[in-house]
């Protein structure tokens, strides 16, 4: 169960919500109104004051990379490093199996692991970076634009993974434009406002 | 007596010309640098001309006092330098301090070395020998100290998706800065590497061209050289590894974060 209290990220009043295990948190809202900040503070990759509890252990209570590895940040355009997505994904604790079993499931050649990362597409990077933050199984997936760069067969690939992974017990926080995705993934929504423009 | 030639300021006056072939070169490319060219060459002279009147003074006085106190100088000026001029720099006070900091330490280190354990001059605090061991190992220093910190800042500012991505795997700070650091180190090393290499053969270094000028046995300035290119590659090799491991923490935080809010980009930049 993760749970958000009086977050505080900037230009947003204070955000307070709870996701539990097997639940999809949507967050909606306009361009630029915070959603991706709010995911990497919830994750501890931006100061923000307030607190999350992952079952009721606060993030500070532990060193930041014991609570990234439980509640994992998936960015809207993963960065990588060494020549190859296997070379990346094998500094998680992921085991070689499921690594390659989600590859296939994302409609992916097991092969594009070894391939140098320079020769991929963009959609087959998006989804090897999901391959990547699923690989050690964490508690808590922060899904930014997950689908964004994706074509339809892909993106519906990549949806029953996610989907898999909340029936598994996982809570999840996503981001996405695709209203039809939310729909199909979340149990919860969130919808974010500039309190400054809604007064105006 | 050495067979020694005295300079001239005619003499002077008729090298600093060679400097035009410098601002020829500005000119024609347009690197927009003559301004910059006039005052570095303005301002060496000044600061060579007014070290040599402070030394010759300290060098009379023999006083421990005198000699910290100008060393403490050096290594203040050293450590801003090593700052400053980075592209993007560390922002805040820390920086200087890390600058500072590993200068004073290797400088310290590698001139108690030297005067210590191997020149053993009398008295220890001799200024004729601390300070000129102290100026070349500070000097060497901070070009490795500068480019082993420009070169973190820059590979950290490119790869901020990579490092992001192994930060949110669960990586602590500095294993997620893991290449980052290796270039970093790398680079700060390398010039002091290929000096070594290339000494004897390519180049005759400075300060041992300084004593056989000065009509010094060139195998005695050999020796010397010898002495002093180990004391700064030792000194290098240890300011470019502090400094790198340093600017590492001061560019992520305790939470493990990268910080690049913390650099600063260089106001400064040539007109084209």
């Amino acid at each position: 169960m993760l749970r958000v209290e009086q977050l505080k990220i900037p230009g947003l009043p204070s955000l307070t919500f709870e996701v539990g295990a097997g639940s999809c948190l949507a967050i909606e809202g306009p361009s630029g109104i915070g959603k991706t900040r709010l995911l990497r503070a919830i994750a501890d990759l931006d100061d923000a004051p307030g607190q999350c509890f992952l079952d009721g252990a606060e993030r500070r209570e532990m060193p930041a990379w014991q609570w990234r590895r439980q509640v994992r940040f998936a960015a809207a355009e993963p960065g990588w490093w060494g020549e190859t997505a296997r070379h990346s994904i094998n500094e998680t604790a992921g085991d070689e199996a499921r690594i390659e079993k989600m590859t296939l499931d994302l409609g992916l050649d097991p092969s594009l692991l070894d391939s140098p990362i320079t020769q991929l597409s963009t959609g087959e990077r998006l989804r090897l970076a999901l391959v990547r933050a699923l690989a050690d199984q964490p508690r808590v997936i922060l899904l930014d634009e997950p689908t964004g760069a994706l074509d339809k067969a892909s993106a519906a690939l990549a949806e029953e993974l996610i989907r898999y992974h909340i029936l598994a017990g996982r809570t999840v926080v996503l981001v996405s434009h695709d209203s039809g995705q939310i729909d199909r993934l979340a149990d919860l929504r969130l919808q974010l406002a500039d309190p400054a423009r809604a007064l105006s | 007596m050495s067979p020694y030639v005295s300079l001239t300021p005619l003499d002077l006056l008729a090298a600093a010309t060679l400097i035009l072939v410098n601002a020829a070169i500005s000119l024609t490319f347009r690197l927009g640098l003559e301004r910059t060219l006039l005052l570095t060459s303005a301002r060496m002279v000044v600061q060579l001309a007014l070290i040599g009147l402070v030394l010759k003074w300290i060098f009379a006085q023999t006083s421990p006092l005198w000699t910290i106190a100008l060393a403490s100088i050096m290594v203040a000026a050293a450590g801003y330098e090593a700052i400053s001029r980075q592209e993007r720099r560390i922002r805040g006070w820390l920086a200087y301090g890390l600058g500072s900091g590993t200068l004073l330490l290797v400088g310290t280190f590698a001139t108690l070395f030297a005067v210590g354990a191997v020149i053993s001059p009398d008295p220890w605090f001799a200024p004729r020998y601390v300070l000129p061991i102290l100026g070349m190992v500070l000097g060497n220093s901070l070009t490795g100290i500068a480019l082993a910190l420009d070169t973190l800042t820059a590979n950290a500012a490119r790869d901020r998706a990579a490092i992001e991505g192994r930060l949110a795997l669960g990586q602590p700070r500095l294993m997620a800065l893991r290449e980052t650091t290796r270039r970093a180190l790398k680079t700060g090393t390398t010039p002091i590497l290929n000096a070594m290499a290339a000494s004897g053969v390519v180049s005759l270094p400075g300060m041992m061209t300084g004593q056989i000028l000065a009509g010094v046995d060139p195998v005695e300035a050999t020796k010397y050289q010898i002495l002093i290119m180990f004391l700064i590659a030792g000194s290098t090799g240890l300011g470019v590894l502090i400094a790198t491991f340093g600017g590492a923490l001061l560019i992520t935080d305790e939470r493990h974060r990268l910080r690049l809010d913390r650099l600063a980009t260089k106001e400064k930049s040539p007109a084209g």
